[in-house]
């Protein structure tokens, strides 16, 4: 395929999905019904619910005037099965496949919507289309552009959306450095926790001198309770092909590895068929589109270790080797996989690359706030109504984020705290529902994003329980390389176990601080340097539940089963 | 023991494949035994022996990867693998309680396999399901909202 083969291909396409768009096709479709096949859905049934649609598109012989599409999630997957219906953006939720006949014989026949099938917010009222719905009202999507909207491994319904633009504008008319500039006007960070500026990285990639280089996609996402990644490979794999694909071009490596974690079998199903069709149409492979830009890409399955998300163990892992983390400098982007200089970037992170390519830094920068620009992925989870896949601009209030998006804490109860940053991460309290979320402020309130979980939890939570809980999980995924690491969070887990069993000493709070300081200051890996967090940050907010588990054998929450009989207060 | 295939010449193929592909190259490691685990459900002792040889490792660093990664088992698995999401979403809505249940009813510990190879039951850390939490899977089937109580029901189901 060449340029115009391309655009041509684009042109017919397109029309193909006018209708999801808001635009007149001019083909017979009237609706287009996009039932969700992501991975929430799916494990509640979808499967059934699209077969009896079509079923009953069939049976009233709708076939013609109706298309239906299976994508990937559309956000809201506590509500599954979802369907969208286009052209005006009805929401179905919870649709079983009793409800087919209803949808197709009143929606699509008469053009009534079912209403007791939408979507009906915590306070009762009924918000039919995806436009009405407080869920959606503050989402601004960039790296979930086709998520929820396109079949997911059609490269054509890609193209339609505007896939492969970036990449042939990038061949045609772009040098590599002006490419690395886009990047960096945009002030994309990356999102994979540390949040380290991508386009600094891919300069620091594209100034080494080598015979060859390498791109690489961290696709581990070890981030308990964060999927983001997961749905974009699964739901959007042409969005990290093309990505990387630029990536290659702008710093001159001609092989890409896409490291996937064993626990996401079908984001590796997935990516490893778009490989297969970009491969097809020349997107992939040699002499890119009819130049002279050659660049593939290859599958390596992790094999079950957390740890394997931190870069140096990443290249290790695909190197073959025990997933080991090993100090920095020399960095990746110096000395990398087999030595060469390597550009290691996030699935998100890779995810925003097209876009900023088509629409300029200066757009991309133009969201967020001063310093965290553009827009981030959270998965909300835990004890919140509304659980799933959002996309924010940075800066948003953590109160939005929470009441509105998040449609609230199910059950009356009260919110507690917004677990952010997983295991490298913390706790943020009530009291600080409207801070603005961004990498600033999360890390003075002694958090981070990190890759972009969100856990809520409830009155009914106990903090220390919930340290405990992150403890027990890098203390469990620690490597083992390093002392302070593998001992230090083996005794600050002991400590918190006897705390939570009501055997808590006077001075334990002291020396839970102390242990976790040196750790931070002495491991040698992000893993380490980070599992103390979680207990720093709820000693910080939630020292007085420490103390009622310490001195009065007694746990507030009534989580931590306590052998004594404490005193009441 | 193990490594000769009841009825699967084309997974020998496979592995054997591999094994050409990768012949004398250690970074092709991870790959053969993952490949071996698939067919296998475990890493037969003398086809990791084979793969030290056939890639050029020494036996001892074979060893040290198999014992790194949690998806490289040494011992024979289950019939049935089961698998409990113990990742931050699940915990907080309940997880360790279908823990404790399946603990129960299995009569072993999480990570270890039931005396008459019924069932393997292992710990996750997030299947990346977490709107549906908590999750289990057996042999890859998800079980969205699970609670005690569903568990005698879920493993009747596998014999
Ligand atoms: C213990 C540990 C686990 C990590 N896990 C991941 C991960 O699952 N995915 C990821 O993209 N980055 C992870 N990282 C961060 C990576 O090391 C690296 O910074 C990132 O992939 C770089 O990409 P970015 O600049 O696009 O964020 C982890 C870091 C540490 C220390
Ligand atoms: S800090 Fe922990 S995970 Fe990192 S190298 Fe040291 S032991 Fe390994
Ligand atoms: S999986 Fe269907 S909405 Fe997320
Ligand atoms: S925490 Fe269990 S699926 Fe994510």
């Amino acid at each position: 395929m060449n340029f115009a083969e391309l655009e041509l291909l684009r042109a017919t396409t397109k029309e193909s999905i006018k209708l999801r768009l808001g635009e007149e096709p001019s083909d017979n479709f009237k609706y287009h019904v996009l039932v969700c096949g992501g991975t929430g859905c799916l494990s509640i049934g979808c499967q059934n619910t699209l077969e009896a649609l079509q079923k009953a598109v069939e049976s009233q012989g709708l076939q013609d005037s109706v298309k239906v599409v299976v994508t990937g999630c559309m956000g809201t997957c506590e509500m599954g099965p979802v369907i969208t219906v286009f052209p005006e953006g009805y929401y179905y939720c919870r649709v079983q496949p009793e409800d087919a006949e209803e949808i197709v014989s009143s929606h699509l026949k008469e053009g009534k919507f079912v209403e007791r099938l939408c979507y009906h917010a915590a306070d009762g009222s009924v918000q039919p289309r995806k436009s009405d719905m407080t869920f959606f009202k503050k989402q601004q999507r960039v790296a979930l552009r086709n998520c929820g909207l396109i079949n997911q491994t059609s490269i054509e319904e890609y193209i339609a959306m505007d896939g492969y633009k970036a990449l042939a504008k990038v061949l045609q008319e772009m040098t590599p450095q002006q490419v690395v500039d886009e990047v960096k006007k945009s002030g994309l960070r990356g999102r994979g926790g540390a949040g380290f500026p991508t386009g600094v990285k891919w300069q620091f990639v594209l100034d080494q001198k080598a015979d060859q280089k390498y791109v690489v996609v961290n696709g581990d996402e070890g981030d308990p309770g964060a999927f983001m990644d997961r749905s974009v490979l699964e739901d959007d794999p042409y969005s990290v092909i093309e990505a990387m694909t630029i990536a290659g071009y702008a710093v001159g490596a001609n092989k890409g590895f896409a490291y996937i974690r064993l626990e996401y079998p079908r984001a590796i199903d997935h990516f490893t068929k778009a490989l297969t069709r970009a491969r097809e149409l020349n997107l992939l492979g040699d002499n890119i589109l009819g130049t002279d830009f050659s660049f593939d890409i290859e599958i390596r399955v992790g094999a079950g270790a957390f740890v394997c998300g931190e870069e140096t163990a990443l290249l290790a892992s695909i190197e073959g080797r025990r997933g080991e983390p090993r100090p920095r400098p020399p960095f990746p982007a110096v000395s990398g996989l087999f030595e060469k200089p390597t550009l290691l970037n996030n699935v998100e992170t890779y995810a925003n690359i097209c876009p900023i390519i088509l629409k300029g830094g200066e757009w991309y920068a133009s969201m967020g706030t001063e310093k965290s620009k553009g827009t981030k992925v959270f998965t909300l989870a835990g004890k919140i109504n509304n659980t799933g896949l959002v996309e924010i601009p940075l800066g948003l209030t953590l109160r939005e984020m929470v009441e509105d998006i998040g449609g609230g804490v199910p059950g009356g109860k009260a919110f507690k705290a917004a677990q952010t940053g997983g295991p490298s991460g913390g706790c943020i309290p009530a009291a600080y529902l409207d801070t603005p979320i961004d990498y600033e402020n999360l890390s003075a309130l002694g958090s981070i994003v990190g890759s972009g979980g969100m856990i809520i939890v409830d009155e009914g939570t106990c903090m220390v329980d919930l340290a405990k809980f992150y403890l027990g999980f890098t203390q469990d995924e620690s490597c083992g390389k390093c002392t302070p690491c593998r001992i230090g969070t083996k005794r600050m887990l002991e400590i918190l176990e006897r705390i939570t069993k009501g055997l808590g000493k006077e001075g334990d709070l002291e020396l839970l601080i102390e242990l976790a300081n040196s750790i931070k200051a002495s491991a040698l890996c992000g893993l380490g340097q980070t599992a103390p967090n979680p207990i720093l940050s709820t000693i910080r907010y939630f020292k007085d539940e420490y103390e009622a588990h310490i001195k009065d054998k007694t746990c507030p929450a009534g989580v931590c089963k306590m052998p004594r009989k404490g005193l009441k207060s | 023991m193990g490594a000769e295939c009841k009825c699967n010449c084309d997974q020998d193929k496979k592995l054997d494949a591999l094994f050409a592909q990768y012949k004398g190259n250690p970074n092709g490691l991870i790959v053969v035994m993952a490949a071996i685990q698939e067919v296998h459900g475990y890493l037969p002792k003398d086809l990791l022996i084979k793969t030290a040889e056939e890639l050029g490792v020494p036996l001892s660093d074979v060893y040290g990867v198999a014992t790194f990664y949690a998806a490289f088992s040494l011992r024979p698995r289950g019939r049935h693998s089961v698998n409990l999401c113990l990742g931050t979403a699940c915990y907080v809505k309940g997880a360790p309680e279908v823990q404790a249940m399946l603990e129960k009813e299995m009569g072993i510990k999480a990570g270890n396999t039931t005396e008459d190879r019924r069932f393997s039951l292992d710990l996750v850390r997030c299947l990346g399901a977490c709107g549906i939490a908590p999750v289990l899977t057996v042999n890859g089937e998800v079980y969205p909202r699970m609670t005690a109580e569903k568990v005698s029901e879920v493993l009747a189901k596998y014999e």
